[in-house]
């Protein structure tokens, strides 16, 4: 006999997110994600002038603003085909690469890890065997008994005040929990550390970007940050240097803890390499360019076919027509109306976002989602497509970081772990973390190639846009944080016609497509375990797996008190 | 000199939700403004607020506020209010401000005290615009937020 259970709304992730799944044996039979909220932004934009779009977009989301803001502005300038100074370039790269580093650290540590660690049994610990044990992982500064012994005694009295606030949602004491008390510990101890850290990467962005939590220094045609080597109220040597002493802060604490972390609560939940596979065609862009162009960049990306490295097809450029042509979007599922009929899957150039709300079908239309698709095939994006497709492509630094994670992984468990065990749940949260090394490194970099531009006297950060009258249309994509981000635009005398965002969690959270294949989450949940289907930890932690953001992010305080979380376990179906 | 912000939250792109940025947009525009009390245009934003709102002496949170009122009508929320309000998880935003103030709670950062002034929605239908009923009431918003700040002695000779 099949169970029916429904997570409405799947918590700690961003905007409303509902999965269901049908469980039978313990174990997933079939599953639908439903994204709850329509995000119409596209129909705002239209009329409006190209220059304003980056400023509206990047209001759709809460985590997410960066990105679209970044994506905006490379579809305009796509469009008119405007190239840029090298010093927007970097000034935006390290922008992204910061937020990127940002949100990785959050996710794993403060939406995700709750998944994996029990805050209580932390309780339990010998704080001294637990600091012992972290230091024989990392020789990492805040390792130390006396740091582990603080926070203990810390987290007794935040339970004994029975106030357990951003911990109160977890599934303590739930037979899928493994760790010791040691390891809860000492994750714990780096959830609060995490919290510090996470500071310097904010303040990167806000130095770089003029204003937090929303950048304010983009501009079509580059960025409005007046460079000077020594002038003040500009972005000056004195504030660079600031900006290089948060970035080695971020990069100690990416490389020495959360990598290390994540190898070592992977190792311990060694049996979830096998969980979640799912869709193994996975699609990345490449970005961090170092041109004004956009022909060269520092992380590459492609495609990747049934998780083979050999099949690779790299995406080269801004624009780059192998990624222009494959991309559409079906919405056979989903609550739109395409006026060509409901099986048709249309470009994003030709997109149409007229709402058709039906009521939960499972059989018909179900989200608010599209279904987007790579040349007829749903994919799955973010850190596991980043950096699979980053190794398929030869990248070193993706290489050295992925080799030092697998060999960790295979130490603490005692047994050889290689790149297979990444098609699974804790294999993108390795690969996130693989991924945000590689950032951190590329971040620097980029601080060392602005810093040496300025110094040979190129202060330049714009170039003025030029509108022509007719049409033009143009694609700015992102590898964002969960992947594939894409913005197309078409422009008609210098007013928007049409604007389409194509989001990483559209691809992953999809629903069926046209021809009702399973979206990445759908497919990543069958064969999952389910313990108690009540407490169905096992299938958040799939879900989370892949950083859920649906950009919409409604935020109305409700001062009636109700429960928001309801799982409901139907009866067979 | 004392920390404090008015943060106004809220997603612009959906009409009457979008409330709270619009009062902080109305108060930056003053002439004048004092430098201990910060304007934070929050969105919708979470983690990100995380530096901006540690160890502030008073926090003003801007918000559209569900309640079963007439749409329109203003109200303030201080003391014990506060904090029930945020234990009760408040929308399904989970890593919106109440997270955020949990977060700062556990590092011993939490604002000495928060006050919430809100008003209750029209409308949250996709638009920039705020709607006639929440739109006509703004500048009542505003002064409801200056008369909170006022009370605490701040924006002494700083409002003309």
């Amino acid at each position: 006999m099949s169970k029916r259970v429904t997570i409405d709304p799947v918590t700690r992730i961003e905007g409303h997110l509902r999965v269901d799944v049908e469980v039978d044996g313990g174990r997933v039979k079939k599953a639908w994600a439903s994204g709850q909220m329509w995000r119409g932004v596209e129909n705002i934009l239209i009329g409006r002038d190209p220059r304003d779009a980056w400023a509206i977009t990047q209001r759709i989301c809460g985590v997410c603003t960066t990105v679209h803001a970044m994506a905006s502005v490379r579809a305009v300038e796509n469009a008119l085909q405007l190239e840029i100074p090298v010093n927007a370039q970097y000034i935006r790269n390290m922008i992204m690469l910061a937020h990127a580093i940002h949100d990785h650290i959050v996710h794993f540590y403060h939406l995700s890890a709750l998944d994996w660690v029990d805050v209580v049994s932390a309780l339990k610990a010998d704080p001294d065997k637990s600091a012992e044990l972290a230091q024989s992982l990392s020789n990492w500064n805040g390792n130390s008994k006396a740091e582990f012994r603080k926070v203990q005694e810390k987290l007794k009295g935040f339970v004994g005040t029975g106030q357990l606030g951003i911990f109160t949602n977890g599934y303590w004491g739930h037979p899928a929990m493994k760790l010791t008390p040691e390891v809860n510990l000492l994750a714990v101890v780096h959830y609060l550390q995490a919290l510090e850290v996470q500071r310097y990467a904010n303040k990167i962005v806000a130095i770089l970007g003029s204003k937090s939590p929303h950048i304010q220094n983009v501009a079509v045609g580059g960025v409005a940050n007046p460079l000077s080597l020594d002038a003040q109220s500009v972005l000056t040597v004195e504030r660079l240097l600031a900006v290089k002493e948060w970035m080695l802060k971020l990069d100690d604490f990416v490389k020495n803890v959360y990598l290390v972390d994540v190898a070592a609560i992977g190792a311990f939940y060694a049996d979830w390499t096998k969980v979640g596979r799912g869709i193994t065609d996975y699609l990345c862009v490449p970005d961090i360019p170092l041109d004004g162009k956009g022909t060269t960049f520092a992380l590459p990306g492609g495609y990747i076919e049934g998780g083979k490295l050999e099949s690779f097809k790299p995406i080269k450029t801004f624009g780059d027509q192998y990624f222009v042509d494959g991309v559409s979007e079906a919405i056979k599922h989903s609550w739109y109306d395409y006026k060509a009929g409901n099986n048709q899957s249309l470009h994003p150039y030709k997109g149409e976002t007229t709402p058709n709300y039906t009521d939960f079908q499972d059989d018909g239309k179900y989200s608010w989602l599209k279904s987007p698709t790579f040349y007829g095939k749903p994919m799955q994006v973010g850190p596991l497509a980043r950096v699979l497709n980053m190794l398929a492509a030869g990248h070193e630094p993706t290489k050295k970081y992925a080799t030092t994670a697998l060999d960790l992984v295979s130490t603490i468990a005692g047994t050889p772990v290689g790149l297979e065990a990444m098609h699974s749940t804790i294999g993108r949260h390795a690969a996130r973390a693989v991924g945000c090394a590689v950032q951190s490194d590329e971040m620097i970099k980029q601080w060392d190639l602005l810093v040496t531009n300025m110094a040979k006297g190129d202060l330049t950060t714009f170039n003025k846009p030029v509108f022509p009258k007719g049409e033009q249309m143009g694609v700015g994509f992102h590898e964002a944080p969960r992947g594939v981000l894409s913005h197309w635009v078409v422009i008609d005398s210098g007013k928007i016609a049409n604007y389409q965002c194509v989001v990483p969690t559209t691809w992953n959270a999809a629903p069926r497509n046209e021809n009702d294949q399973p979206g990445a989450y759908e497919a990543c949940l069958l064969d999952n375990p389910v313990a108690d289907p009540e407490k169905p930890l096992e299938v958040l932690r799939t879900v989370h797996s892949f950083d859920p953001c649906l950009a919409c992010a409604v935020h109305v305080v409700d001062e009636e008190q109700r429960p928001v979380v309801t799982v409901t376990a139907a009866g067979s179906c | 000199m004392t920390r404090n912000a008015v943060l106004g939250i809220g997603n612009i792109l959906l009409s009457d939700e979008g409330v709270g940025v619009r009062v902080v947009e109305a108060l930056a525009s003053r002439a004048s403004w004092p430098d201990d009390i910060e304007l934070i245009d929050g969105g919708t934003c979470g983690m990100e607020m995380l530096d901006q709102l540690e160890e502030l002496d008073l926090l003003v949170v801007v918000d559209c506020v569900r309640g079963g009122r007439p749409p329109g009508t203003p109200v303030v929320l201080r003391g014990e209010a506060v904090p029930v309000f945020f234990r009760t998880k408040l929308s399904p935003h989970q890593i919106g401000l109440a997270d955020v103030l949990a977060s700062l709670e556990l590092t011993g950062r939490a604002p000495r005290e928060t006050v919430i002034v809100g008003i209750e929605p029209e409308s949250l239908a996709l638009g920039m615009e705020l709607t006639p009923a929440v739109g006509a009431r703004l500048p009542e918003l505003v002064d409801l937020t200056l008369g909170e700040l006022e009370r605490r002695g701040l924006l002494v000779g700083a409002v003309g």
